[in-house]
């Protein structure tokens, strides 16, 4: 017996924080250990982390939420206060923008699917809809744009469109059935379903309705897309659709010809999965995997599809497709119009190369 | 009959919409529920620290580059060198016309389009280990003495709540909205 669980000392996957960047630990990411995850939902204890000033301590019998600006009635909310609100329960992935960058240039040498891809994560997320809290204030006709603000040491803040904000935007509480975990946002965060991972403000203490964005740091010089004629694309908020087979992935090695089950994660920040193909032959044919129930909109998808390998070198990779009618491009696709200093919003496919001795290592690389 | 079905039928629709979004026919009147306190001007004052490109939000005061030199020199250089190229945390000076290249490089005089970003940034986030601790003059200074560097303000000009909204930034027209989708769509069998 134990008041608060925790699972068997034989099982080791943890989130891969990379203690080796330039940056201090308090910006610093770690990753999702996607390779043994199972289903759809994250165990909130490998949910991946991005901070950029570090994981505050927060009271929530202190903190507060506050709604000001082009509203007729400016409101302070306690965490309490929240809670007593209608409240919204759903299935939603969240990704950083910066998923995958290492791809852009090449592919890089490393091979693992939880250091290439592990930015992304799936929860079921509680709290109360923003929409509500806004017309609970009597929001502006004339606000276009919210000011999203944390309570962290360096106040990460945010302009969102405010159309967002009134579809589907949710202040949240909870997280896979327990309060929201320190590293992301307790004790409130925004929830933007299906927009980059910055976006989604933890730590929330303020909302400001505004007639423009503030243009904040992060919004201009540093979550900005850079083409290359120099150019560079703001606010670009949509996550894209992206697959990829995490398992087997880099890193593992097949024990010989035989059957294998292939499975991992497709996902959309415009909407539902429909579809998940497969090609074993680096993309000379593509063959639809199955998905797994539940398929929800903003939300990883699970496939799989069995493969009997014949035990000569092969390279495999998933490719999605949403119900917006988009398939998931090449990196060669992207590149081709982004070019490769974009650093962001990497949504190609990802192959695995696996050689004759079962071997599997980042087919993206030539 | 069809009289009394159509009633029975308007009566069910108007039953659930009053069980199941008992906040429609309140939307129109806010507060709905009540609950939470009306903010008061000082709790508003207290986390209102945002800065718009325009200036609202910027407090009385201002400082030249030669002024702010020292605060740059004691708060900013550890992490960000003595003339902000060295590292060996972000770069602030230079990469001017490098944002096309093969190796661009993102600078406050290369690729910040406001800056009154850069006051409000360094008031929220800097210094990264002691955030908040500098006083506005502080700011001002150390603003001015990174738009200096990048040659964007002399070393005696007033950079103040007046003269920092008006400030050019040379990539002020380098960003447009996002495209995307922005692949040419592919048409499955």
């Amino acid at each position: 017996m134990s008041g608060y669980g925790s699972r068997s000392r034989f099982e080791k996957a943890s989130r891969f924080v990379d203690v080796n960047t330039k940056v201090p630990l308090e910006e610093a990411a770690s990753t999702t250990p996607l390779h043994d995850t199972y289903g759809i939902i994250t165990p909130s204890s490998l949910h991946f982390e991005r901070h950029h000033s570090g994981v505050p301590e927060i009271d929530p019998a202190t903190h507060t939420l506050t709604i000001h600006g082009l509203v007729d009635l400016p409101l302070v909310f306690s965490v309490d206060e929240l809670k007593r609100l209608p409240s919204v329960s759903r299935i939603h992935f969240l990704e950083c923008s910066g998923n995958g960058r290492s791809e852009w240039r090449g592919g890089s040498t490393e091979s693992s699917v939880q250091r290439l891809h592990g930015l992304t994560s799936c929860s079921e997320w509680t709290g109360v809809s923003v929409a509500l809290l806004l017309r609970e204030c009597g929001v502006h006709a004339e606000a276009s744009w919210v000011l999203a603000e944390g309570a962290d040491a360096g106040k990460h803040d945010r302009s969102i469109p405010i159309k967002k904000m009134m579809d589907d935007a949710l202040v949240v509480y909870g997280q896979n059935g327990e309060p929201l975990r320190p590293e992301q946002g307790y004790p409130l965060r925004l929830l933007l379903p299906g927009w980059e991972g910055n976006s989604n403000v933890k730590w929330l203490r303020r909302l400001k309705a505004m007639d423009r964005p503030a243009m904040t740091r992060e919004e201009t010089s540093k979550y900005t897309d850079l083409m290359p004629d120099g150019t560079a694309r703001q606010f670009t908020f949509d996550m894209e659709p992206k697959s990829i087979i995490t398992r087997p992935s880099g890193g593992d090695t097949l024990s010989g010809a035989a059957t294998y089950e292939l499975t991992g994660i497709a996902w959309s920040g415009r909407g539902t999965i429909t579809r998940v193909e497969i090609t074993t032959d680096g993309g000379g044919t593509w063959t639809d995997a199955s998905l797994q129930s539940p398929v929800l909109p903003r939300a990883h998808t699970r496939f799989r599809w069995s493969w009997h390998w014949d035990g000569r070198e092969s390279v495999i990779a998933s490719r999605c497709t949403d119900d917006t009618g988009y398939t998931q491009p090449s990196i060669a696709e992207l590149i081709k119009v982004r070019g490769v200093n974009s650093n962001y919003h990497n949504n190609g496919i990802q192959a695995w190369k696996v050689a004759s001795d079962g071997k599997i290592t980042n087919g993206n690389r030539a | 009959m069809a009289i009394a079905r159509r009633l029975l039928l308007a009566l069910g629709t108007a039953a659930v919409l009053v069980l199941a979004t008992p906040t429609v026919a309140d939307a129109a009147q806010s507060p709905a529920f009540g609950v939470g306190h009306a903010a008061t001007p000082s709790e508003i004052r207290a986390i209102d620290i945002d800065i718009a490109p325009d200036g609202r939000g910027l407090p009385p005061g201002g400082a030249t580059a030669a002024a702010g030199k020292d605060v740059y020199t004691r708060r900013c250089e550890t992490c960000h060198g003595p003339t902000g190229t060295e590292g060996p945390q972000d770069i602030l000076v230079g990469g001017r016309g490098s944002l096309s290249t093969a190796k661009p490089v993102k600078t406050v005089g290369s690729y910040w389009p406001y800056a009154t970003t850069l006051w409000d940034y360094i008031r929220r986030a800097m210094p990264f280990d002691h955030p908040g601790t500098l006083t506005d003059m502080e700011i001002y200074g150390a603003t001015a003495y990174i738009l200096f560097m990048n040659g964007i303000v002399g070393e005696h000009d007033d950079v103040d709540q007046q003269t920092l909204p008006l400030i050019k930034m040379p990539n002020r027209n380098g960003f447009v909205a996002d495209p995307r989708p922005d692949i040419p769509r592919r048409r499955l069998p």
